[in-house]
């Protein structure tokens, strides 16, 4: 079940972060990081083409020009990157495309912070019984193939309404990252459970509940942070591999993920198809990367 | 041309000399994949046998493998059609409802003798309802065959019988013209009595199986390989060339089409159509696209709103560009489909048509609304239902254009697409819960009645569109027990024309087979069966 | 330790009773049966099927009786491959998939660790940021882009490799090498971050800080005390790493047409093949729960602190 490397970023910062002249400092050594900051200008100039791209751009994303079906770029009529095979502008495609990678991303990986930090700061915070179950459970799906969720939510809840659809596979997706999650912040948890503002709190008397989520919870935003940006290329990877297997984004919305894998079939014939998505998807996967890196770096204190 | 003109070669040879140096002799390790010396053939076959039991295959890709192995009563030539097999010749009564047929004298691979008691306990263990077979149902023209199968009657019911051991008869539920084609179906394959009794099920492993055809199974590993090789018994094997046979599990055409091109497959039984003319350039005298006994279809929902009305349906079924699907989408091979019954059936007049067909588009638009405005709908009344489409192949594609033509009759009418995994959508299209949904048949014997029963109320749930009219209904039950081929064919026909009218379903497309052969394997003839038995092939030197 | 490992192997029973429990109940959940299709048959012989199959019981009998299979060693039959057992298709696949998983690790070990050494040593120079950036290339593009790519190149235009993963029979070193490149490539690009990683901040320690003091060579100082303890997030990583690549990858299979198991479970998934589905789930579990306890053993033996905990 290699086709999704569920796990490219285990080694999340593992160190504890306190106070805010930290973020500040944080902030200002990532700025010093040249391909950090290289990363974000280019992921803004991305954000910016997904957002509005689509809304801007000359042709509509589900237009069919019959008379110009499959034809390479050409600057006659302003298919700048050519067409697909069912004759929709491959510009306008690749700009939605990126919108609904981006999407699936960033609310995958949402899912996975909310269920991964909530479930890893309960269970590491109570500890005992609480943790051995809550983590038994973590375990048990962790050795469940990834896939073998994924198509089974995919197929379980069918809807006629293609936006929820999409929403179902962020939910899906994201609900299997949460495990790595849950593991990271369980252990930053156990480590500042016993640490003196959180002793202090609790003699001032708040409640378990309010601990976790006032006081624990903003003290593992670090390595939260990166591993949600290096999270979201690998839920774009996943989301490419599922429309591979014909489970991903449904027609007619459409992917990076989804255009790379019928760009892929049209290779031989047609390889600007498969050119221009590959080039989006790796620009904007090695430049969340990179600012993953960089976010690590800066907010690790060693570096100092 | 010498390798160093050839810039990419240079290339090729710069990057790939490490590895070509250190792999030394072993020429690379390639599969020849129609190997002239050895006689060998390599083909990838569209996917994984489910099973190698003639009495439990369902798929097209078995039947290549199975109809290598076994022989029936008929069998195909290169042009797929019946000729006389293990029967050498046959009578019929007067009623056409009694075959006689006589079999020539001939052996299984081990040895024993192959006659009419292996037929005999053939055709009643796939009709027996314990041996589960999902397909016995296109033998239903056989006395008691039905009742057999649905487990009403005990197995030995059947109306086969063995007269003795040469001597074979068929009786029949109604007259069948067609038996010919039907026998050749591998489902009327015989399989040895004395192995079955032996080892059960497991009669068609590798180590146990014999077969009366003209290979013989070596070896199955799954996912990966069927090797079959020649089997020395065979009655004709004097005229069989090829010595070996592999066969792969080709789950991803492109795959395919690539080992092809890189020779490590001689022969292919499915290529994208988008590249046809890429593989045309890159592959000179390897494409052999011709018409095949598959059609595509769209059912409308009849059961319930707003498919009931048949004007919707008619509207919808005018508005569809099929000229622009064949002709753009699938490029090369596929037709416009305005009848049910797909042209270059036996016996058939390929007449039926929409009445409308021949309209221009632009009208058949503007009808259309006419059509959809009289039913009721409009800009107060907004039309609004789902395409259900299965995600495989080329089917996403031709979804996203029936959608455009679709919403482009009036700003009024809006389509949902819902592509779904094959077996969530034929659940559903079981369970009457789509609106409208796309779907294929295959033809399983060259007859009209295989693509005209879909469409009779009997038909039970198979019947997607909930279809039930019951003139429809009584012509083709006329024409089961019409005796004249010609009258049973004009019967058929006016059922059909009825049938288009009403617009049950919505014609798509009429599709072709696509194969990659190379050009030096002879007797490999386009069919419109896509029947092409191996011990018809050849070397051309 | 032998104790720790038997303990491991104890708890993990109950794991994997609830991993069958669990994807035993989610698959039945999902709509179609194996006996769906395009083609339908006559509704007594589906009737007949799926009590031969016993899909006509409550679902929790059905896990009872799949769990005494089990017991017995039996997965049961195959839904979909009427010919064959669940073992044997198993048996059929799983050394494809192992042979492959487990050159690709190696060969992931070899290159990725050696780039993250190299990049670690030459932090924030161009060196550093070339091989991040090889590195981070390689998780950016799909096998599907780079399985086809190669097979396109390297075995048609150029004809220097098979493009296929076996010769009919047997299985040759130069059949595996495109699929074990494009196999490794994103493990590669983990492993090297990884190594880096690690390999920087052990550099930092203070037991390297001493060995250089005492004036040992460096090389020395970087293979004999550095590399030991740098290397122990890889180890932690390629235990389920190696348990995913070793049940197979769907997209490799299917391009180089390979007999895996990893293409054979999504199709059965798709076809709804439900002891197939649950034979390959439970092979997968098993050596995710195995290959994490050797990666913790393995981890205590290098890690003299963990050891003591």
């Amino acid at each position: 079940m290699s086709d999704i490397p569920t796990d490219a970023a285990p080694a999340a910062a593992s160190h504890a972060v306190k106070g805010r002249s930290l973020w500040d400092d944080a902030r200002r050594r990532l700025m010093r990081n040249p391909a950090a900051v290289a990363s974000l200008c280019v992921l803004a100039v991305l954000v910016f083409l997904a957002a509005f791209g689509p809304m801007l751009w000359v042709h509509p994303v589900d237009e069919i020009f019959r008379d110009r079906v499959g034809i390479p770029p050409t600057f006659d009529n302003w298919h700048i990157l050519g067409t697909d095979t069912e004759g929709r502008d491959l510009m306008a495609r690749t700009l939605f495309g990126l919108r609904i990678s981006l999407l699936v991303g960033l609310a995958a990986t949402l899912v996975a912070l909310i269920i991964g930090v909530t479930w890893g700061a309960i269970a590491g915070f109570f500890g005992g019984a609480i943790d051995d179950l809550m983590m038994r459970i973590v375990d048990v799906l962790y050795a469940i193939p990834f896939i073998f969720f994924v198509i089974v939510l995919m197929t379980m809840i069918d809807t006629p309404d293609p936006f929820l659809k999409l929403m179902l596979i962020f939910v899906a997706i994201g609900a299997v990252e949460w495990l790595t999650m849950a593991r990271i912040v369980r252990g930053q948890t156990i480590a500042l459970r016993k640490k003196e503002f959180v002793e202090a709190a609790r003699a001032a008397g708040a409640s378990p509940l309010a601990i976790v989520f006032r006081h624990i919870v903003p003290n593992v935003l670090g390595p939260v942070v990166v591993f949600a940006t290096l999270n979201i290329p690998v839920i774009i990877l996943a989301e490419s591999f599922l429309s591979f297997i014909g489970l991903g984004v449904q027609e007619p919305l459409t992917s990076l993920g989804r255009l790379i894998s019928d760009g892929a079939r049209q290779m031989i014939n047609a390889p600007w198809m498969l050119f221009v998505p590959a080039v989006t998807m790796l620009l904007t996967l090695l430049a969340l990367n990179f600012l993953g890196d960089g976010v690590r770096d800066a907010l690790d204190p060693k570096e100092r | 041309m010498p390798f160093w003109t050839d810039r990419r070669r240079l290339l090729a040879g710069a990057a790939g000399l490490g590895a070509s140096a250190s792999l030394g002799a072993c020429a690379n390790g390639r599969i020849i994949g129609f190997d002239k010396v050895n006689k060998t053939l390599d083909i990838a076959n569209q996917g994984e046998p489910l099973s190698l039991d003639p009495h439990k295959a369902t798929g097209t890709w078995e039947n290549n493998i199975i109809g290598n192995m076994l022989l029936g009563l008929t069998t195909e030539d290169a042009h797929a059609e019946p000729i006389p097999g293990m029967a050498e010749r046959w009578e019929t009564s007067e009623d056409g409802l009694t075959w006689t047929f006589f079999l020539r004298s001939a052996r299984w691979s081990d040895g024993e003798p192959c006659d009419a008691h292996d037929f005999e306990f053939a055709l009643k263990r796939i009709l027996n309802p314990e041996t589960l077979s999902e397909y016995a149902a296109i033998l239903y023209p056989i006395k008691n065959a039905e009742a057999v199968n649905k487990g009403e009657l005990p197995p030995d019911e059947v109306g086969v019988t063995a007269i003795d051991d040469l001597t074979f008869e068929i009786r029949l539920e109604h007259p069948a013209p067609y038996l010919p084609q039907l026998l050749k179906h591998y489902t009327a394959y015989p399989i040895p009595k004395h192995i079955y009794e032996r080892h059960g099920n497991d009669w068609v492993k590798p180590e146990n199986i014999a077969v009366n055809g003209p290979y013989t199974l070596r070896r199955w590993w799954s996912n990966y390989i069927v090797h079959l090789e020649k089997n020395p018994g065979f009655y004709d094997a004097a005229n069989v060339v090829l010595e070996h046979l592999y066969f792969y599990p080709g789950n991803d055409v492109n795959a395919s089409a690539r080992k092809v091109m890189s020779g490590e497959s001689g022969w292919s039984t499915l290529f994208p159509l988008s590249q046809t003319a890429e593989l045309r350039r890159a592959l000179p005298g390897y494409v052999r696209i011709a018409p095949w006994l598959v059609c595509g279809y769209f059912s409308f929902n009849m059961t319930r709103p707003p498919f009931d009305d048949k004007r919707v349906r008619q509207a919808l079924s005018m508005a569809y560009d099929r000229e622009f699907v064949v002709e753009q989408i699938l490029r090369e091979g596929s037709d416009a489909a305005y009848k049910f019954v797909p042209p270059g059936i036996a016996g058939y007049p390929a007449t039926a048509r929409y009445s409308w067909a021949d309209l221009p588009m632009e009208e058949r638009k503007r009808e259309a609304e006419r059509l959809l405005r009289a039913a009721g709908y409009g800009p107060n009344n907004p039309l609004r239902f789902a395409f259900s489409h299965r995600n495989t192949s080329d089917n996403p594609r031709v979804a996203v254009v029936v959608q455009s033509d679709w919403t482009s009759i009036a700003p009024w009418v809006t389509v949902e697409l819902r592509g779904t995994e094959v077996q969530v959508h034929y659940a559903n299209l079981r369970a009457k819960n789509f609106d409208v949904g796309d779907g294929g048949w295959v033809a399983d014997y060259n007859d009209a009645k295989n693509y005209l029963y879909l469409l009779e109320t009997r038909t039970g749930d198979q019947n997607y569109p909930g279809y039930s009219n019951p003139e429809y209904d009584r012509l083709m039950r006329e024409s089961d027990f019409e005796p004249d081929a010609e009258r049973r064919a004009q019967l058929m026909f006016e059922a059909e024309q009825m049938m288009l009218e009403d617009a049950p379903i919505c014609m798509s497309t009429f599709g072709s087979s696509r194969n990659l052969v190379h050009p030096d394997l002879t007797g490999y003839e386009d069919n419109i069966e896509d029947q092409h038995r191996a011990r018809w092939f050849g070397i051309r030197s | 330790m032998l104790a720790l490992a038997v303990r491991r192997l104890i708890v993990a029973i109950p794991t994997l009773l609830a991993i069958i429990a669990a994807a035993f109940v989610l698959m039945r959940a999902a709509p179609g049966g194996p006996f769906t299709k395009e083609r339908q048959m006559p509704p007594e012989i589906e009737r007949r099927l799926e009590a031969k199959y016993g899909l006509d019981l409550p679902v929790g009998e059905q896990l009872t009786r799949y769990l005494g299979g089990l017991m017995r060693g039996d997965f049961g039959p195959s839904m979909t491959y009427k010919d064959k057992t669940v073992i044997e298709i198993i048996a059929e696949g799983a050394p494809t998939s192992a042979i492959l998983g487990l050159s690709a690790m190696a060969l992931a070990l070899l290159v990725g660790g050696g780039l993250g050494v190299a990049a670690a040593l030459r932090q924030n120079h161009v060196q550093d940021y070339a091989v991040m950036a090889i590195a981070i290339a390689g998780v950016c593009l799909p096998p599907l882009v780079i399985g086809p790519i190669l097979q396109l190149w390297l075995g048609v235009e150029w004809g220097i490799l098979p493009s296929q993963g076996l010769h009919r029979d047997e299985i040759g070193l130069i059949y595996l090498i495109m699929p074990v490149i494009t196999l490794s490539l994103p493990l590669i690009a983990v492993i090297s971050r990884l190594m880096r990683a690690s390999m920087i901040e052990t550099l930092r320690s203070n037991a390297i800080r001493t060995a250089r003091a005492k004036g040992l060579p460096e090389a020395q100082v970087i293979w004999r005390h550095a590399l030991p303890i740098a290397v122990l997030p890889v180890v932690s990583y390629v235990g389920p790493a190696l348990a995913g690549v070793m049940a197979g990858s769907f997209v490799i299979e299917t391009v180089f047409q390979l007999p895996g198991i990893g293409k054979q479970f999504v199709l059965a998934a798709q076809q709804r093949d439900y002891t197939l589905v649950m034979g390959v789930v439970l092979i997968y579990s098993f050596l995710i729960i195995l290959l994490n306890l050797a990666a913790d053993m393995l981890y205590r033996a290098l890690n003299p602190r963990a050891r003591e905990a």
